[in-house]
Parts: C-alpha cells; structure tokens; sequence
C-alpha cells in the first residue's frame, strides 16, 4: 500500500512538474506556432538564477523563486524581441534553427559562469510528514500543491482578465484577434513572459529534490514536446493532462519494468503515438 | 571581383580545391593539423548527408548525429568485438545506418514540419540513451576500444596519419559527387519540389512519402559511413558521440555554409572546425559565440555563405546578360535559380 502510495506521490510530483514546463511551451507555440527548443533552457537558467539568489545572496527560498521567475521572463521576452520577431515571416525551419542557438548560448553562458558540477538546492522545506504510515515529503507536497496554484492561477487570468483573454483570443484566431484591435506583438511578448517565468518556477520547485547543472534542461524539454504532442500542441488543459500521464507512466514505468530505462518510456511513449495519430493525440484538425 | 567570381564558381575551381585538398599534407606543419582536417573531411560527409534531407528536402533532422553514432558504433562492435576485417564491417556500418534510417524515417517521415522536428529530436535522443545503457551490446559509458584502422589490402598503412587523410579525402570526393549528382537529376529536383511546399509537389504527381524516406535514407547512410571513419580514425567510441550536441554541430556547419547548396556543407565545416582550432581556449565555451551566430545569420543571411555568394553572383550573371540585350538575360536567370533558391 505504501509502495504503491510513493508511486503515486512521485508520479503526481512529476507531473506537475512536466505540467508546468508544456504549459509555457504549448502557450508559445499556441500564438506564434514555434516550437520554442530554447524552454528547456530557460528551465535551466531559472534554476540558476534561484540557485544564485539563495546561495550566494542570501535570499529566502520564495524571494529567489520570486525573482527567478522574472529573471527568466526578461530573458524569454528578450528572445522574442531579439529572435523570433524578426523572423516572424521567415520560414517555419528558421525558427527552429534560432531556437537551438538560443539554447546553446544560454548553456554555454550558464556553463561558463558555474561550470558543468551538479549542485543540490537547499530548500526551507526539507521535513517528511507522516499521515498515519503514509510518508510525504515536504517539498514534494509544495511541488504538487504549487504547480496546481499556479495552473489555477494561470487559467483565471486567462479566462477572467481582459489582458489573459487576448492571449486566448490570439490563439484561436490571430485576424480575429487583429480585428478587434490586439496588439500582436504585445500579446507574443506577455506569452513569452508567462511561459519564461512558468519555466523558472517548475524548475525553482523541483531542484531540491534534483539537482541543478547546465544540462538539466534537455530531458525536461523533450518531454515537455511529448506533453504537448499528447495533449495536442496548443491545447493548455492537453498539456496538464498529458503531464500528468507521463508522470505516471515514468514513476510506475520506472518502478515495475526498469529505472534505466525510465527515461525512455516518454519517447517511446511518443513514437507510439505519432506512429498512429501524426497530429497528437487530442489535436483539431491538421497541422 | 566579377571575374573572380565566375572563377570560383566554375569547374577549374572545384580542380583548385581539390588540389589544395592533396598538397595540404605537404604544406602543413605539423601532423596534428592534417589530422585536424581529415576529421573536418569525416563531419563534412555527414553534413552533406543532413543537406539532403535538411537542405534538399527542407525536413529539419534533428537525430542525424544519432546516425552517425549508429555508423560509429557498428564498426566498432564488428571490428572490436566480432573481430569483423574493416571493409565487410565498414560496409555493415553503411548499411545499418541506412536500415535504421528507414525504420524510423517510416514513422517520422508521415509527421509534418515541427512534428518531425521533435520526433527526430526524441530519436535522437533515443539512441543517446540506448548507447548510453545498452551494456551488453555498447558496453556503456566505458566505450569501446581496439577500433581496426581501415585495412590499407598490405599495401597502405592507414592507421597513420597522412594515408587516412587521403582515405577521408577520397570519400569526402565521392560524397560531394555523389551530392552534385543528385541535386542535378530529377530526383534531386524532386527533392527540392518537396521543400518548396508538400501540397505543391503532390499536385505535380510526387509520391512524397517514397521520396522524402529516400532522401532520408541517403542522408543517414552518409552519417553511417561518416561514423564509420571517424571510429576508425578515432579507435575509440563512446557514448558522446550520441550527444544530441553534435547534431546542433552539424546544422551550424551547414547554416553558416549554406542550405541547399553544394559547396555549402564543405565551406561551412572546414571554415568552422578551423575557426574552432584557433580558438582552443574557448573549448566547451564555443556555443557563446556559435549559439548567437546561428540566430544572426538565420536572420541575416538565412543562405550561408555559399548561398549569398551564389546569389550575389546570378546577380551579378544577371546585370551582365541584361546590359548585352533583354533575351540572353531572361536565358540565364531561370536556369541558375533551382539550384540557388535554399
């Protein structure tokens, strides 16, 4: 019963982690129909940010997540100002191609300021509380309770703010959106902002419990892209649902077949998918 | 500056170059350089190999350095741990990069843009991980020794530095060949009708699934066979030659070259892996200046250096046909575009 509850707890932890990562992507590729390869790094960049704020100044662990957070948006809103605004009418394979220099630069930046060490975060949270037999780390509880906050929190500004409704609007339809007046470019940048400091937060909650290095970023973003595959690229609530398949299928995937392979039930996860629905499980229409 | 460069452009040039490319053991000055640029040479195929499916075809591989570690990794399991002769298993090495090729080019290849883009991404790293854990088969993170140096029939010895640095030239010749062939023939053509819109090369009867796996095959059958040399130039693999890194590599090479065009891939290789050298001290600390100079040129020079040169000289065609008479101008700029446009 315990075992099984820790597979749960851990699936639901990952989840939620996963979760909070395809949100921002599948935000970004919702209105500008890029696949942001750089998320992952800016996943990462926000962990270091954290790391930097607690470590080195001191701050406490919700200040650092705080300022990580807008840390990461900046950077995010200043790839989109920098990178992809102006490629905007290039072809859709440039995109891509600039998404991948981002990352690069952004890791090797991140590499050469703190080296390629793994590092362990300290968190605040570090007790275990125990339900009656049922064992739960602190910090996995914040991860899960945090990432659901933050996912409420996100779909009110989208559905009950006038600013969170252009973002909707766009993406359901960018003439549309023009019609009634939205200003494309402020719409991008605040998607980017969101989807940056959503990356900072996921990655601020689940560092304690990992590690932080320059390449923690690769595995998070490939699965995010499974996510959203699953989910259906663009679709937000696709994009919590399929975090938390996959949460599950690593955590009990991981347990009962094999750890080493954990990491490869995703992908193969999305091989079988796409090898049956080339749009995604869940997508309208064809891409 | 004009004649220069027609110069360049023609056939005497390519002779030039591939004159260089022979004398250049003699006029190096140490033998680590002519080794620096037989391994220049080795991704220089597997950039002409990802120019097919990426440059021709116009689908963004992200798994190519993936094959070229299936290339790698085949040989030195056949030669290392079957005691396999180096040609039958160089030959293996080839045709399993092709076979896996296919495999997943029949489930990828049905995905369209971003689609195949994250698949591949995924394949790619798929085969890092397999690599990276399959013990039996890769022996793991320990890497595989005792590679064979392709066998020179007692005749050459190609385990030293200079004969394999021929052995590299000969391929990287018969790669660009083969290449030039290629675009230049209906299949080529093809190819680039595919890259111009899915929807239009359907209306003109092409079977895109068969041509875009073809494609796809042909260009991870260059990464096997650039694998191949390089474990046998190397004598040692391990599962970093999987990192998905060595992919973003790649498309940089053949960025700042030029998609699409011939001399694309070489320039852009050779002029990165020297540039690389020269700033050792940089190392791990490359992608600082690389990361942004893939974003620059995407947005300033999204046709490498080959492509703007190209360009800049039909231009140039052009101007001088138009100044003799309108005809002879409308003659030259249909013929030169297909193979310009990248």
């Amino acid at each position: 019963m315990n075992l099984l509850f820790q597979q749960v707890l851990n699936g639901l932890t990952l989840g939620s982690i996963y979760g909070l990562v395809a949100l921002g992507l599948t935000l970004v590729y919702g209105i500008l129909h890029i696949p942001n390869f750089a998320h992952g790094a800016l996943y990462m960049v926000g962990a270091f940010a954290s790391y930097y704020f607690m470590t080195d100044m001191g701050l406490h662990y919700w200040l650092a997540m705080l300022l990580s957070g807008v840390v990461v948006a900046a950077l995010a809103v200043l790839s989109e100002r920098l990178v992809f605004h102006p490629l905007r009418n290039a072809p859709p394979i440039h995109d891509k191609i600039a998404a991948i220099g981002i990352l690069l630069f952004l890791e090797a930046v991140i590499q050469m300021l703190w080296g390629s060490d793994f590092r362990r975060m300290a968190s605040p949270y570090n007790g275990i509380l125990n339900f009656d037999g049922l064992i739960i780390p602190e910090q996995r509880l914040l991860i899960i309770v945090g990432a659901f906050t933050l996912m409420l929190a996100l779909h009110l500004f989208l559905r009950r703010t006038m600013l969170g409704s252009t973002i909707i609007a766009m993406a359901q339809s960018r003439e549309g959106a023009f019609l009634v007046g939205i200003d494309a470019n402020r719409v991008a940048m605040l998607t980017f902002a969101i989807s940056g400091m959503l990356a900072a937060f996921a990655a601020t909650l689940y560092a304690p419990i990992n590690l932080v290095y320059p390449a923690m970023g690769h595995l998070v973003i490939m699965k995010a892209f499974v996510i959203i595959v699953l989910g259906g690229m663009g679709s937000i609530p696709g994009a919590i649902l399929g975090g938390m398949i996959l949460g599950f299928a690593e955590s009990f995937g991981g347990f009962y077949l094999s750890s080493d392979y954990k990491d490869i039930i995703a992908f193969s996860l999305l091989v079988v998918i796409l090898s049956f629905r080339p749009t995604g499980l869940f997508a309208k229409g064809a891409h | 500056m004009h004649r220069l460069a027609s110069l360049l452009s023609g056939r005497g040039s390519r002779l030039f170059l591939l004159a260089c490319a022979l004398v250049f053991p003699l006029l190096a000055k140490s033998e680590y350089q002519v080794y620096v640029m037989a391994s220049a040479f080795i991704w220089a195929i597997a950039v002409y190999g990802l120019n097919i499916i990426t440059g021709y075809c116009g689908q963004l591989n992200l798994a190519h350095g993936g094959f070229f570690a299936i290339g790698a990794y085949a040989l030195a399991i056949l030669t290392a741990d079957h005691g396999w002769n180096f040609w039958p298993a160089f030959v293996a090495a080839a045709l399993v990069a092709a076979a896996v090729g296919a495999l997943v080019g029949l489930v990828s290849l049905r995905l369209k843009e971003h689609f195949f883009a994250i698949f591949t991404l995924c394949v790619g790293f798929i085969i890092y991980l397999l690599i990276d854990k399959w013990e039996e088969l890769t022996h793991g993170a320990v890497g595989i020794r005792g590679i064979a140096a392709p066998d020179g029939l007692g005749l050459v010895d190609f385990s030293q530095t200079v004969p394999f640095y021929y052995l590299a030239l000969a391929f990287l010749v018969l790669a660009i060949w083969f290449a030039g062939r290629l675009a230049a023939s209906l299949l080529g053509r093809t190819f680039m009708a595919i890259r111009n819109g899915d929807a239009l090369a359907q209306s003109l009867g092409i079977d895109l699934m068969r041509n875009k796996l073809l494609a796809f095959v042909l260009s991870t059958t260059y990464a096997g066979v650039a694998g191949a040399l390089y474990a046998s130039m190397i004598r040692f693999v391990g599962p970093e030659e999987a990192n998905p890194n060595h992919t973003f590599d790649m498309i940089t090479y053949l960025l700042v070259g030029g998609f699409g065009t011939l001399f694309g891939p070489l320039a852009g290789t050779v002029g990165i892996v020297w540039i690389t050298q020269s700033l050792q001290f940089l190392e791990d600390y490359r992608m600082i200046i690389f990361g942004p100079l893939i974003v620059v040129l995407v947005i300033f020079m999204p046709r490498g250096v080959v492509g703007t040169f190209l360009g800049w000289k039909l231009r140039k065609d052009t101007e001088a046909a138009r100044a003799k008479g309108p005809r002879a101008g409308a003659k030259v700029a249909p013929a030169k575009e297909a193979n310009t446009n990248a």
